[in-house]
């Protein structure tokens, strides 16, 4: 018996009796990150990592959680358990399970740059590999952060002397901290859309050190918000909201922006490619130190991406999850680059 | 990239050379605001040197340099290179859409982002150089090229080196940047860019310069276009003010004599003289020192023959006696631009038209047509006379004000293109393939099909037409409803009913259904149809009846 199944309710541990990101109620739901597409509501119990369970208890509400700090062992019916780095946002883990000598990783998302904030992650031996594959064709390599940084800070400067209000695109959690990081060494007010906002008091609660910023409201002067930065979630591009910042300039935030028919289609100024989510080469790398001799594809290229796995003499296969991937348009995984 | 500094946003440090063009070209493909678009053009215009500056004007007026390298080899040489399996740049270019991108993707990222330092003038001389080149010759030359450049490079460097050079940058838009740098009025631009001049031996002084026009014989006048009439009718004025005539299905062209020799200019500024051996005899019996506006169309006894008995002639190079019999080209000509060497365009309408119209009388060959003027004197008859356009072959009317000048490009007020309605017909999506481009990633080519009594028989394939917010919405209806995939190729449940509009139809052989359409595209989504509500075969086969022509393959 496989240790791990994958089942119409998500992926499911049948010694330990558990699911890792279900998308339908269980009973017992091991969470990986607090992204929507991974942690669903209803179930009855939840683990997950000690950064992740006041994300999840602002998205998700009051319910039975549980969490554990990295590399902590916690026995589930006799399977043992643990969580480490995943590099995607605040909190992500990969999980481990061991059961009968056998070791299987399910990686969740993950990056394989350290972005300073998600924590650096970590590759874990194991069997079986369980691995997402959002960015999975050779086409997505990227930049240096540091460099993406650099391009953003430029633009915001060049906006500014063109006298433009610069609205940085961004998903909530994750990527719009990792924006006001590149931003921080230009020391200006930030101004945030209201569903940044509150993501930023959760993760102030929860104990992150996060740059000083300023929300904005209906009552926020218009003088204000003339040459500043902003940074909307990607719900809010495109709206009547946007209209206070006139004149101004919309740069994207998503490793989508690779490929420049999406960043017109997007009809934006500026495409920024700065990813959550590891590139062809962190993919491969990541794959190769975990000396798994079985690797399961999700979420993502997965068909690709597995057939390159077994033209270089490694078993894959790939499996089909709920998790972003195929049935997103790109429309869609912007705004949850998840 | 440097880091601190000062703070430019990339677009904005000094570039040179190839580099400085790749960076315009992105910006030009990006920017959403026209006057973002001048302002790139008009800094580099203001700061490239002046061979990549005749490049720029050359390559943004349709003057491409001829396909270097197949995009089958280029591809090969990618692979090779990347080492990467073929399929897997096959599933990449599909993901992207576009080949030159994909290209630039894949290959290796380079350590000098400074780029190659070469100019543009040096690439595209090299790639005329490398026309008869071996396969070796060319190879070498792309790949150690490849491995200078940066990603912005080697993506517009693709797009060179595979002709298909387009990018969102109308001619206009060029000419207005490039009057603004050298401060000449843009109508002046235009007429000094046209016409027959090799950006490899001309510089830019001698381009536009005065004196180039006189020595260029076969130079060409902008084409004065005009808008979609969108009002009534009435909105015009008095009819008495107005000129009407056919609207023409065929290609517009300006015909020209001078120093005893004819050229054939299409409005795409291509030459086509040699394309049209019936128009030589005309050498003979026309003035030197005239331009004619008017639609190069065939024609039996005056008559007009459709549209596609045009189309087998072009691109083709040895023309037969069967086809120079059955649909010899005629010139219908509305308009006189020059005339015993002088420039007419300032003149009012009615005298360019009498003067044409001795003309063409004192020519007197059957090649050369006059566009007939339409009788009428109340706005009512216009409109009963324009229902009939297709019973001539016609696709409308256009009206021209009598008083009007000859203008440059596109302008409002005095000529208006008033077109009839397009065929449309109601049919349902059974195929839906990713788009290209802007609309990679999306299921945004559709194939359509018509009802056959209890079978549906696909007729056409059609591409734009629908919002991108309802692209989103069929991409994921197709997403949930695929029924099989061949390749790329989904076949999606016959449920959703589109109307489709197109411009002409004719019998064919290549297809299922007997028919090909012209100008296929999605008019509207007809949410309020269900899929048996579509229409038929027979209704296609009547149309084809009443407007179609027979003998195309
Ligand atoms: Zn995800
Ligand atoms: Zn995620």
């Amino acid at each position: 018996m496989a240790l791990i199944e994958f089942s119409n309710r998500g992926l499911y541990c049948p010694p330990g009796d558990f699911y890792i990101d279900p998308w339908k109620p269980v009973n017992k739901a091991v969470i990986t990150h607090a992204h929507s597409d991974h942690a669903r509501p209803g179930s009855a119990y939840y683990l997950c990592h000690h950064l992740t369970k006041p994300l999840l208890q602002a998205r998700l509400g009051d319910n039975n959680y549980e969490s554990s700090g990295w590399h902590e062992p916690i026995s589930i019916n006799g399977v043992k358990l643990s969580l480490h780095p995943a590099g995607h946002i605040i909190g992500s883990s990969q999980v481990r399970v061991e059961y009968n000598n056998e070791v299987w990783v399910v990686s969740g998302d993950y990056k394989t740059e350290n972005d300073g904030i998600s924590g650096a992650f970590e590759p874990v031996k194991c069997h079986v590999f369980i691995t997402e594959s959002t960015f999975g064709l050779p086409i997505y390599t990227w930049k240096k952060q540091e460099a993406i940084y650099s391009d953003i800070r430029q633009w915001i400067m060049y906006n500014k002397a063109q006298k433009k209000t610069s609205v940085l695109i961004a998903y909530s959690l994750g990527k719009a901290q990792r924006v006001l990081n590149a931003i921080a060494p230009l020391n200006e007010t930030v101004y945030l859309h209201g569903a940044i906002y509150n993501m930023h008091q959760a993760l102030l609660s929860a104990g992150l050190q996060l740059p000083a910023v300023e929300r904005i409201t209906p009552d926020t002067p218009k003088e204000k918000l003339r040459s500043a930065i902003v940074i909307a979630p990607p719900s809010a591009d495109g709206t009547p909201w946007m209209k206070r910042f006139n004149p101004y300039s919309v740069g994207v935030c998503s490793g989508w922006m690779q490929v420049r028919g999406n960043v017109r289609r997007r009809n934006v100024d500026a495409g920024f490619v700065l990813s959550d989510h590891a590139d062809w080469n962190g993919l491969l790398s990541a794959v190769k130190a975990t000396g798994a001799e079985k690797v399961y594809v999700t979420h993502g290229f997965q068909s690709a991406f597995s057939r390159y796995l077994n033209e270089q003499g490694l078993w894959s296969a790939e499996v089909k999850t709920e998790y972003g991937g195929e049935e997103e348009t790109d429309e869609t995984i912007i705004k949850e680059e998840a | 990239m440097q880091e601190n500094d000062d703070i430019l946003p990339i677009t904005a440090l000094p570039q040179t050379g190839f580099k400085a063009f790749a960076m315009l070209v992105t910006t030009l493909g990006t920017s959403t605001k026209t006057n973002d678009k001048l302002d790139a053009l008009g800094k580099y215009f203001n700061t490239a040197p002046a061979k990549d500056r005749v490049w720029v004007i050359a390559l943004f007026s349709g003057r491409r340099p001829k396909r270097m390298v197949s995009s089958t080899l280029l591809v090969q040489w990618c692979v090779a290179l990347i080492q990467q399996p073929v399929w897997m740049f096959e599933e990449c270019y599909h993901t992207v859409g576009d080949l030159a991108e994909t290209i630039a993707l894949l290959l290796p990222e380079t350590d000098t982002l400074e780029g190659s330092g070469k100019s543009l003038a040096w690439y595209l001389e090299q790639v005329s150089r490398l026309e008869k080149a071996d396969e070796a010759d060319r190879k070498l030359f792309v790949v150690n090229n490849w491995l200078e450049m940066n990603r912005e490079e080697r993506f517009v460097f693709n797009k060179l080196l595979t002709g298909g050079f387009r990018i969102g940058v109308s001619q206009k838009m060029m000419v207005n940047a490039l009057a603004k740098s050298v401060e000449l009025e843009p109508s002046v631009i235009a007429h000094r860019i046209s016409g027959n001049w090799n950006p490899a031996t001309t510089s830019f002084e001698e381009l536009l310069s005065e004196h180039a026009a006189t020595t260029d014989y076969s130079k060409p006048y902008p084409f004065y276009l005009a808008y979609q009439l969108e009002d009534d009718v009435s909105t015009l004025g008095e009819p008495h003010e107005w000129q009407a005539e056919w609207k023409w299905d065929g290609i517009r062209g300006q015909l020209i004599k001078r120093n005893d020799q004819l050229f054939v200019w299409s409005r795409g500024e291509e030459l086509m003289t040699e394309k049209f051996p019936e128009y030589e005899v005309l050498r003979d019996l026309l003035p030197n020192g005239v331009a004619l506006d008017g639609e190069i169309i065939p024609a039996v006894g005056g008559q007009p023959l459709p549209f596609a008995l045009l189309q087998t002639r072009i691109g083709r190079k040895n023309i037969t006696k069967k086809q120079l019999q059955e649909a010899p080209i005629c010139f219908f000509c509305y308009d006189l631009l020059e005339y015993n060497h002088e420039d007419w365009r300032n003149n009012p309408l009615t005298e360019r038209r009498a003067q044409l119209e001795e003309l063409v009388t004192k020519a007197g060959h059957t090649a050369l047509q006059l566009s007939p003027l339409i009788f009428y004197s109340t706005w009512d008859d216009l409109i009963e006379i324009r229902r009939q356009s297709r019973d001539y072959y016609a696709e409308g009317l256009m009206l021209k004000r009598k008083s009007s000048a000859y203008q440059v490009g596109r302008k409002v007020g005095d000529w208006w293109k008033w077109k009839v309605d397009p065929f449309t017909i109601d049919a349902v999506m059974i195929y839906a393939q990713k788009g290209h481009g802007r609309r990679s990633n999306l299921y945004t080519d559709y194939t359509f099909a018509v009802k056959d009594g209890d079978k549906l028989v696909s007729f056409t394939k059609a591409y734009s037409g629908l919002t991108d917010k309802e692209f989103a919405q069929v991409d994921a209806f197709v997403k949930r409803n695929s029924l099989e995939k061949f390749g790329p190729v989904r076949t999606v449940k016959p449920e959703l009913v589109f109307e489709i509009a197109f411009e002409g139809i004719a019998a064919s052989n290549r297809h299922k259904s007997g028919v090909a359409l012209r100008f296929p595209r999605i008019s509207r989504w007809r949410k309020d149809k269900k899929p048996d509500e579509i229409n038929t075969l027979e209704d296609l086969q009547k149309m084809l009846l009443l407007y179609g022509q027979k003998t195309v393959g």
